[in-house]
């Protein structure tokens, strides 16, 4: 990776040449890509990390004597330590290798609350929650007999702050909120609502899949006890992830899955759990995906956490200015903090229908439910089309869905 | 000239039936007389409808309609599928679904009975065949179609 050249602070247009991937057209058109809430493009960086160790150093990690073995771990282990210095963590034993956000939540539901829920206590989430931070919880509620409560959102797509304190009974042993709503792009004020959940004595899950590419994150400061998030998402490979717990609870925690290298010792009458975070990390993992996941954490960081959350602020801006502009277009999502996401609605035309004009035009974005159900229940709506940014778009790429736009609202005029 | 090529397509798929039926759905209304009816969920786009036919003792389609929502393609096409089947039998309506299924999806599997109706209206979804990722969308209303008529072919034997 050639070493970025900032004119300014936060001028980071110098990384769109890193993706490779952005480089062509599409249906004749030069790709406009605004789908990165739904994942993210990758860096030369990245490939490239990933296909030197395919290439080179391939083999199974924690378990050879030989070079290629030791090698593999090095790297795999680096992704790790590279992780912990990303977010902040404690400990390199606070960081456990998953596939993903979901199975993250998955497995805080199944490891922490099901051993410890009783019937009748409750779980706390917002209207706001992806798919993937309510399921895993209704699961471990019918499992346990415990019961899912959510708090309200109003419709700037913000959570009521006085209702979800009201609902921080002492029957509430578990709060799940989302650092960044995938759907809205709404940033919940964590600092406050997680002070005010740990004084009640609530354990507070924090899925930060949206919040991890876009800012800083620092899991001490922001006081929580599990923080989940996907490499994905942060311009890494797919089916990569992390979920980040306090050690003690950790600690104290049942193993998730069992198989090869969770263990220290096996027979057939016992076995001896290994130490954090290998508890967890039963059978081979996803190594590949992990060392990319590295890489992405070096190129964030190279970049700069706080310039690409100026960069997208400045530019989300921009965009809302532009789509406020056209006639007939309705924002979806109006938080006073929201991330570089947005929601909106063309007239009365399906997002489907919206979604295949702007491909045809090279413009990608998500159109749908985005996972989230209940919030496009909230708004009475059966999906919104979505626009969202990373580090690499820039103006030109807004500008680009404007006309796409305009030539949708022609097509139903 | 790409551009162009992508207008045209973005035409075939957006033609003025699709977009004519899609704003004002035909025969879009419950059925207090339905006879069959099934739900169609296209979970991935959200798109939802149900159908309601009415079918006499001879097994004659006499009436269709069906409420939903969902894209323009989806509910154009129920909307299609609605002014199609009526006065066809229910075997003829049913040969009905394997071909507009088959025919977006391209196997050309159309039955001799299928040869005998009238489909030309619905070349109208023909541009959805461009849109592999649309077929579902202008597919649905006839799976609906399908489910309605054998659902209740079997509970009319329990009867």
């Amino acid at each position: 990776m050639s070493q970025p050249q900032a004119t300014e602070a936060n001028d980071i247009a110098y990384c769109r040449s890193d993706f490779p991937v952005l480089d062509q057209a599409v249906n004749g058109h030069p790709l406009v890509y605004l789908d990165s809430a739904a994942s993210a493009q990758q860096p030369a960086a990245v490939i490239d990390a990933v296909a030197r160790y395919q290439r080179e150093d391939h083999a199974n990690v924690h378990r050879g004597v030989h070079t290629l073995s030791h090698r593999a771990t090095e790297l795999y282990e680096g992704a790790r330590d590279k992780l912990c210095s990303f977010i902040n963590a404690s400990s390199r034993a606070e960081i456990i290798h998953t596939s993903g956000t979901t199975e993250s939540i998955n497995l805080v539901a199944q490891s922490y609350c099901r051993p410890m829920l009783q019937a009748g206590d409750q779980i706390l989430i917002t209207w706001l929650e992806h798919h993937s931070n309510i399921v895993p919880w209704q699961l471990v509620c019918e499992q346990t007999g415990a019961e899912l409560i959510v708090a309200p959102i109003n419709d700037r797509g913000e959570v009521e702050l006085d209702e979800l304190r009201a609902l921080m009974t002492d029957r509430v042993k578990l709060l799940g909120i989302g650092h960044v709503s995938n759907a809205l792009g709404t940033i919940n004020p964590l600092l406050e609502i997680i002070a005010d959940a740990k004084q009640r004595g609530i354990s507070v899950l924090v899925d930060g899949a949206q919040a991890v590419p876009h800012m800083n994150v620092d899991v001490q400061a922001l006081g929580c006890d599990f923080y989940a998030f996907s490499s994905h998402k942060m311009i890494g490979p797919t089916g990569a992830g992390v979920l980040w717990g306090r050690e003690a609870l950790l600690e104290a925690m049942p193993p998730y899955k069992g198989g090869g290298d969770m263990i220290l010792e096996v027979n057939f009458e016992h076995t001896v759990f290994n130490e954090l975070p290998y508890k967890f990390e039963a059978g081979t993992p996803n190594i590949s995906g992990m060392i990319g996941f590295g890489a992405a954490v070096d190129y964030l960081q190279s970049v700069g956490m706080d310039n690409i959350y100026q960069h997208e602020k400045a530019l989300h801006s921009y965009m809302v200015s532009k789509l406020k502009a056209i006639d007939g277009l309705h924002l979806i999502g109006t938080a006073r903090e929201q991330a570089s996401v947005q929601s909106f609605r063309l007239n009365d035309i399906h997002p489907h229908d919206l979604g295949t004009i702007l491909d045809h035009q090279g413009v990608a974005v998500r159109t749908g439910h985005h996972c989230a159900m209940p919030v496009m229940q909230r708004f009475g709506l059966p999906g919104t089309t979505r626009a969202s940014l990373g580090l690499y778009n820039n103006s030109d790429d807004v500008d680009q869905l404007v006309v796409a736009l305009e030539k949708a609202r022609q097509v139903f005029a | 000239m790409n551009v162009i090529a992508n207008n045209d397509e973005l035409q075939q798929l957006y033609r003025e039936t699709i977009l004519d039926h899609a704003r004002k759905p035909r025969n879009f209304r419950q059925l207090a007389k339905a006879t069959h009816t099934a739900e169609g969920i296209n979970p991935l786009c959200g798109d939802k409808l149900r159908l309601y036919l009415v079918v006499d003792a001879d097994q004659t389609v006499i009436e269709a309609g069906f409420e939903g929502s969902g894209c323009a393609i989806s509910m154009a096409s129920a909307s299609l599928l609605t002014e199609t089947v009526p006065n066809l039998s229910v075997a003829e309506a049913d040969a009905c679904f394997v071909s507009v299924t088959g025919r977006l999806t391209e196997q050309t599997v159309d039955s001799e009975l299928a040869t005998k109706i009238d489909l030309s209206k619905l070349k109208a979804l023909d541009g959805v065949r461009a849109h592999p990722s649309r077929v579902k969308c202008a597919t649905l209303a006839w799976h609906t179609l399908h489910a309605a008529l054998i659902h209740s072919q079997t509970s009319a034997k329990t009867e």
